[in-house]
C-alpha cells in the first residue's frame, strides 16, 4: 500500500513547494514582471485576433525566412535576461567589498554566472548565428527554401524548448551553479544534488537536437540547392563562412551530446565515468567538452566574418579584397579549430610536449584570421566607403577584434596561462572576441539585413547612438578586468577583501550601464522604425546598391524567393546582373513548387519540454508519457505522404505584378 | 552543378530559367551526414572506453568477464543481417516488393536475435555483479556496447514501420529513399561493431 | 527520424536512382560478405587459439584486419566510391575520420601524459585502487 509520501513521491517526483523560490525577493520581482508581460502579450495577441495566424504563418512555418526571423527574435530575447544577468554580477562586484557583502549570496551569484554564460552562448550567440544563416543562405544561393524545410522548423522548435527549459528553472527551482560548462566533480551528484545541473544538462540536449539537424539541414542545402551556374568558388562569402560552420556544428556537437550523456549517466544511472572514486576521472571530462567547445567558439565567430566579408564589400562598392585567400583561411580555421582544444586547460597538468603541441597550434590559428583582417583592409582601401550602421559596427570589430585577438595570442603561450588562467584577463578576453567579434557582427547583419526582412530600413540616429554605447561601454566594461586579471583576481569570485581592486570594478559596472543604454537603444531603433516605416521604406529591394542574389528579390521576398530561379555568371551574381543590364522578366511564369507547413515540430518541441521537466525533477511518469508521445508523434508524421502544394501561377502573377507597380511608382 | 552555362561571347547572357529548377534530392547526403555526426559520438565513447578501460576499480576485467564465443555469434548475427538487407535492396531495384518485405523481415530476425543476445550478456554480467556502477571499466563497456545496441533497437523499429509503409503504399520513390537511408543506417552500425568487437572484446580478452 | 526534402515528392519525385550511387549487386553483396566472413574469423582465431605468442602483435594484426574489414564493408555495403552525391559524401568520409583520429589518439595522448604526471602510479597499483 501507498504511504502518502510514496504517491506524492510518484506524483510529482522531488518536487515540492518549497522549490518554488517565493521567499527570493529578486525572484519575486522577477516573476511579477515576467507574468504582466506575458498577460499583456496574451492579451494584445487576443485582442488583435491574431492567434490564428499566429499559429498558420509562424509557429507551423516551413518558410527560411520566417524561422529565420523567429530565431533572431528568441537571441534578443534571451539576450535581455542573459543582460540582465550581467548587470546583477557587475553591480554585486562593484559594491561587495570588505564588510560590504553586496545582495546577491554566493548560492545564488553562482546560479547567476553558470546562466549568464549558458544562455549568452547557447540561447544568444548560438540562434543569432542559426537565424541569420537560415534567412540569408538560401536567398544568397538562389534557392526556394532550405533542403528539409521541416527539419528546419523542428530544428528551431527544439532550440526554443531548450530555451524555455533554462527559463522554466528561474521560477521553479534553481539552476546549476556549476559553471557554464558544468565541470565535474562539481556538477556530479554528490556535490550538486539538486535539479539546478539536471536543468542545465536537459536544456542543453533538446537545444543540441536542434542545433545539430539545423547544421545537416544548412549543408546539404548549400551542397544541393546552389542556382545553375554558381560552383564553389563563386559562393558570397557568407555562404562560405556558413558551410563552414555548420560543417563544424554537425562535427562538434554530436561531442557535446555524448559527454553530457556521460555526465547524465554519472547522475542519473550511478556510472564511474567523471567520478573521483572507483576508476572515474574528471580529467575526461574537461578533455572531451573542450574538443566540442573550441570549434564552438568558431561556429559562432565564422558567420560573424562572413557578414563583416559582405558588409565591407557592399559599403565600399569594391568586389572583395582576396575572395580565394578569404576561403582558404576560412577552411583552414575549420580545420585547425579541432587541434587547439587543450589551451583550455594547460594547467591541469599534461606536461611540457603536451603543452608547447597545443600552444603551437593555437598560434598558428591567428594567422588565417589575421590574413583575413587584412582582406577588409584592403577591400576598404581606395573603396568609396559609406559609413552606413552596418559598415559602422564592421569597424568597430575590426578595432576590438584585433585587440581581442592579441590577448588570445597571449593566453596562447602556456607559461604566461599559468599565470592568466583562471583570472579576469581571461573574462576580457573571451568577451572582447565574442561581444567584439560576435555581437558587432550580428548587430551588423541586423541592420544589413532587416530592410530585406521586412521592407523598410532601421532609423540610422538610434541605431548609431546603441553602436557608440556598445562600443564605448563595452571598453569600459571589459579594459578594468584586462587590469584585475594581469593582477592575479580571479574569476566567478562573489566578494572581495581588497578595497583597492574596487574602482576598477566599479568603472566596468559603470561599462555595463552604458551597454545596457545601447541595448535600450537598439530596442528604441526597432520602435522608432516600425513607427516611421512609411518614411524609411524601401521599394526596390536593394537598399544599399548589394552585389549579392539575395538583393535581387523584393523586400520582403515573397515565399517563393524568386519567380525563377537566377542563373550565375560572376561572384557577386546581383552585381554582374546590374551591371549587364539585366531587365527583370514581367511575362511566363509557372506555378511553384513548396513545402507544406506542419504543426509537428512544434508539438515534438512542446513534447520535449515536457519529457526534460519529468526528467529533471524526477517525475517519472510525466518522462515517459511524453517519450511516448514524442515517438508517436514522429512516426505518424512519417505516415504523412502530403507534404508540398504548388503556389498556382495566377497566384505568382499577382504578387509579381505588384512588385512592378511598386517599382515603378517609385521611379 | 548541372549547368555551367556562360554565354558566349556577343551573346545576351542568360540570368534566369524560365523551366522550374529541380535541384538533385538531398536527402541521402544529408543523412550520409547525419551518420557522420553519429560517427563523432561513437568516437567519444570509444575514446572514453580507450582511457577508463583499465580503471577496474579492483573489480573485474575483460578476461573475466567476456565470452568470446558469444561475441562470435553475436558478430554472426549482425554479419547475416548485412547481407540479407542488402538482398532487399537488390529485391527493391527490380521491383519485386514481396521479396523485399521478405529479406527486410529476415533482417529483422537477425536484428532481434543480435538483441535478444545482447541482453543475456548484459543480465548476465549485472547477474555476477558486474554491472556498469562497478567500476569506470564497466561504465565505459555498458555505454559503449549499449549505446550501439539503442542504434540497433532503433534500427528494427524504423525497420517495422518501413515495412508497415511499403505495405500500404508499395516501392515508390520516397519509400525506396527511405529504404536507402535505413540501409545506410544498418550498414553503419555493421561497421560501428567492427571497432566494438575488436577494440573492446578481442583486445579487452588480450591483454 | 525521417528526413525529407518536400520539394521531390509527389509528381516531381525523381526517384532515389538520382544520386549517382549504385545499389551494388548480388555480386557484390556476396564477395563483401564473404571477405567480412573471412576478416572476422581471423581475428577470433587469433584471440581464441593464440597462434601468435605475443600479445602486441597480436593486437596489431586484429586492429589492421579490423580497419581493412571497415573498408570492405564501405565499398561493398555502403558503396562508397569518387563519385557519389558529386564526391562530397567522400569528402565528409574522409573529414570525420580525421576528427575520430583526432578525438581518439588526442584524448588517448592528453589522458596518458596527465596521468603520468598526475597520477604517480602503477599500472598494478591502478589496477587494485579502490
Amino acid at each position: 500500500m501507498f504511504s502518502n509520501l510514496d504517491l506524492q513521491k510518484f506524483v510529482f517526483g522531488r518536487f515540492t513547494l518549497a522549490d518554488i523560490p517565493y521567499h527570493e525577493p529578486i525572484l519575486l520581482v522577477t516573476f511579477a514582471g515576467v507574468a504582466l508581460g506575458g498577460l499583456a502579450v496574451v492579451g494584445a495577441i487576443t485582442y488583435y485576433r491574431f492567434w490564428g495566424s499566429l499559429w498558420r504563418d509562424w509557429v507551423t512555418s516551413v518558410d527560411h525566412k520566417k524561422i529565420g526571423i523567429m530565431y533572431v527574435i528568441l537571441a534578443l530575447v534571451m539576450l535581455l535576461r542573459g543582460f540582465a544577468d550581467a548587470l546583477l554580477m557587475r553591480s554585486q562586484q562593484a559594491i561587495a567589498f570588505g564588510s560590504n557583502e553586496g545582495y546577491l549570496p554566493p548560492h545564488h551569484y553562482d546560479q547567476i554566472f553558470t546562466a549568464h554564460g549558458v544562455i549568452m552562448i547557447f540561447f544568444v550567440a548560438m540562434p543569432f548565428v542559426t537565424g541569420l544563416m537560415n534567412y540569408v543562405v538560401p536567398l544568397q544561393i538562389g534557392a526556394r527554401d532550405v533542403s528539409f524545410p521541416f527539419l528546419n522548423n523542428f530544428s528551431f522548435w527544439m532550440t526554443t524548448a531548450g530555451a524555455i527549459i533554462i527559463m522554466i528553472s528561474l521560477f521553479v527551482g534553481e539552476f546549476s551553479r556549476a559553471t557554464w560548462l558544468g565541470y565535474p566533480p562539481l556538477s556530479g551528484a554528490d556535490m550538486s544534488p539538486g535539479v539546478g545541473v539536471d536543468y542545465w544538462i536537459w536544456g542543453l540536449q533538446v537545444a543540441g537536437i536542434g542545433t545539430l539537424l539545423s547544421g545537416v539541414n544548412l549543408i546539404a542545402t548549400i551542397v544541393k540547392m546552389r542556382a545553375p551556374g554558381m560552383t564553389m568558388m563563386k559562393l558570397p562569402v557568407f555562404v562560405w563562412t556558413s558551410l563552414c560552420t555548420n560543417v563544424l556544428i554537425v562535427a562538434a556537437f554530436p561531442i557535446l551530446t555524448a559527454v553530457l550523456a556521460l555526465l547524465t549517466l554519472d547522475r542519473y544511472v550511478g556510472t564511474h565515468f567523471f567520478t573521483n572514486d572507483l576508476g572515474g576521472n574528471p580529467m575526461m571530462y574537461f578533455n572531451l567538452i573542450w574538443i566540442w567547445g573550441h570549434p564552438e567558439v568558431y561556429i559562432l565567430i565564422l558567420p560573424a566574418f562572413g557578414i563583416f566579408s559582405e558588409v565591407t564589400s557592399t559599403y565600399c562598392g569594391k568586389r572583395l579584397f582576396g575572395y580565394a585567400s578569404m576561403v582558404y583561411a576560412t577552411v583552414v580555421i575549420t580545420i585547425l579549430s579541432y587541434l587547439v582544444w587543450l589551451h583550455h586547460f594547460f594547467t591541469m597538468g599534461s606536461g611540457a610536449n603536451v603543452n608547447s603541441f597545443f600552444g603551437i597550434t593555437t598560434m598558428i590559428i591567428s594567422i588565417p584570421t589575421g590574413a583575413k583582417i587584412f582582406n577588409w583592409l584592403f577591400t576598404m582601401y581606395r573603396g568609396r566607403i559609406r559609413f552606413e550602421l552596418p559598415m559602422l559596427w564592421t569597424v568597430g570589430f575590426m578595432v576590438t577584434f584585433v585587440i581581442g585577438g592579441m590577448t588570445g595570442v597571449l593566453l596562447a603561450v602556456p607559461p604566461a596561462d599559468f599565470v592568466l588562467h583562471n583570472s579576469l584577463f581571461l573574462i576580457a578576453h573571451f568577451h572582447n572576441v565574442i561581444i567584439g567579434g560576435v555581437l558587432f557582427g550580428m548587430f551588423a547583419g541586423v541592420a544589413y539585413w532587416f530592410p530585406k526582412a521586412f521592407g523598410f530600413k532601421l532609423d540610422p540616429f538610434w541605431g548609431k547612438m546603441s553602436f557608440w554605447f556598445w562600443l564605448v561601454g563595452f571598453y569600459f566594461a571589459f579594459m578594468p578586468l584586462y587590469v584585475l586579471g594581469l593582477m592575479g583576481v580571479t574569476r566567478r569570485a562573489q566578494h572581495f577583501d581588497d578595497p583597492s581592486l574596487q574602482i576598477w570594478f566599479v568603472i566596468a559596472a559603470f561599462g555595463a550601464v552604458l551597454i545596457l543604454c545601447g541595448i535600450l537603444s537598439f530596442i528604441v531603433q526597432l520602435v522608432v522604425s516600425v513607427r516611421n516605416r512609411e518614411a524609411l521604406r524601401d521599394v526596390t529591394g536593394d537598399p544599399w546598391g548589394g552585389r549579392t542574389l539575395e538583393w535581387s528579390t523584393s523586400s520582403p521576398p515573397p515565399d517563393y524567393n524568386f519567380a525563377f530561379t537566377p542563373v550565375i555568371h560572376d561572384l557577386d551574381a546581383w552585381h554582374d546582373m546590374k551591371n549587364r543590364g539585366y531587365a527583370r522578366p514581367l511575362t511566363g511564369y509557372r506555378p511553384i513548387h513548396m513545402p507544406k507547413n506542419t504543426g509537428t515540430g512544434a508539438i515534438l518541441g512542446a513534447l520535449s519540454v515536457v519529457f526534460a521537466f519529468g526528467m529533471i525533477w524526477y517525475i517519472w511518469w510525466m518522462a515517459a508519457l511524453a517519450f511516448v508521445a514524442m515517438f508517436v508523434v514522429t512516426v505518424v508524421h512519417t505516415f504523412n505522404y502530403n507534404r508540398d502544394y504548388h503556389i498556382p501561377a495566377d497566384a505568382v502573377v499577382r504578387i509579381e505584378n505588384q512588385r512592378t507597380a511598386a517599382l515603378a511608382g517609385r521611379v | 552543378m548541372m549547368h555551367t552555362d556562360t554565354a558566349p561571347p556577343g551573346t545576351e547572357p542568360v540570368f534566369h530559367l524560365e523551366e522550374e529548377h529541380h535541384p538533385e534530392g538531398s536527402t541521402l547526403l544529408g543523412f550520409w551526414l547525419y551518420l557522420m555526426s553519429d560517427c563523432l559520438i561513437f568516437a567519444v565513447l570509444f575514446a572514453t572506453y580507450g582511457v577508463l578501460g583499465r580503471n577496474y576499480a579492483a573489480g573485474p576485467s575483460p578476461k573475466d568477464l567476456f565470452d568470446l564465443p558469444l561475441v562470435a555469434l553475436n558478430t554472426a548475427m549482425l554479419l547475416f543481417s548485412s547481407i540479407t538487407y542488402g538482398f532487399a535492396m537488390l529485391a527493391m531495384d527490380k521491383g519485386r516488393q514481396a521479396a523485399t518485405q521478405g529479406w527486410l523481415a529476415v533482417t529483422g530476425l537477425f536484428g532481434l536475435a543480435f538483441l535478444g543476445i545482447e541482453l543475456y550478456e548484459f543480465s548476465h554480467l549485472i547477474h555476477e555483479g558486474a554491472g556498469p556502477q562497478r567500476s569506470a571499466f564497466l561504465s565505459a563497456f555498458f555505454t559503449l556496447v549499449g549505446t550501439h545496441g539503442l542504434h540497433v533497437t532503433c534500427g528494427l523499429i524504423w525497420l517495422v514501420v518501413l515495412m508497415v509503409q511499403v505495405g500500404q503504399r508499395g516501392l515508390i520513390p520516397e519509400n525506396q529513399r527511405r529504404l536507402m537511408c535505413l540501409s545506410m543506417f544498418w550498414h553503419f552500425l555493421d561497421v560501428i561493431w567492427i571497432g566494438v568487437f575488436t577494440f573492446v572484446y578481442l583486445m579487452g580478452v588480450l591483454q | 527520424m525521417s528526413a525529407e526534402t518536400a520539394h521531390h515528392g509527389g509528381a516531381h519525385a525523381h526517384g532515389a536512382h538520382q544520386d549517382g550511387a549504385s545499389h551494388g549487386s548480388f555480386r557484390g553483396y556476396v564477395t563483401g560478405f564473404v571477405l567480412s566472413v573471412i576478416l572476422t574469423a581471423i581475428p577470433f582465431w587469433l584471440v581464441m587459439a593464440r597462434p601468435l605468442e605475443s600479445a602486441l602483435w597480436t593486437g596489431i594484426v586484429i586492429m589492421a584486419l579490423a580497419v581493412v574489414q571497415i573498408v570492405v564493408h564501405m565499398i561493398y555495403f555502403l558503396h562508397m566510391n569518387t563519385k557519389s552525391e558529386g564526391g562530397w559524401t567522400i569528402l565528409a568520409l574522409i573529414f570525420t575520420v580525421t576528427l575520430v583520429a583526432i578525438t581518439l589518439v588526442g584524448s588517448l595522448w592528453v589522458m596518458h601524459h596527465l596521468n603520468t604526471n598526475m597520477m604517480p602510479m602503477s599500472a598494478h597499483d591502478a589496477r587494485h585502487a579502490p
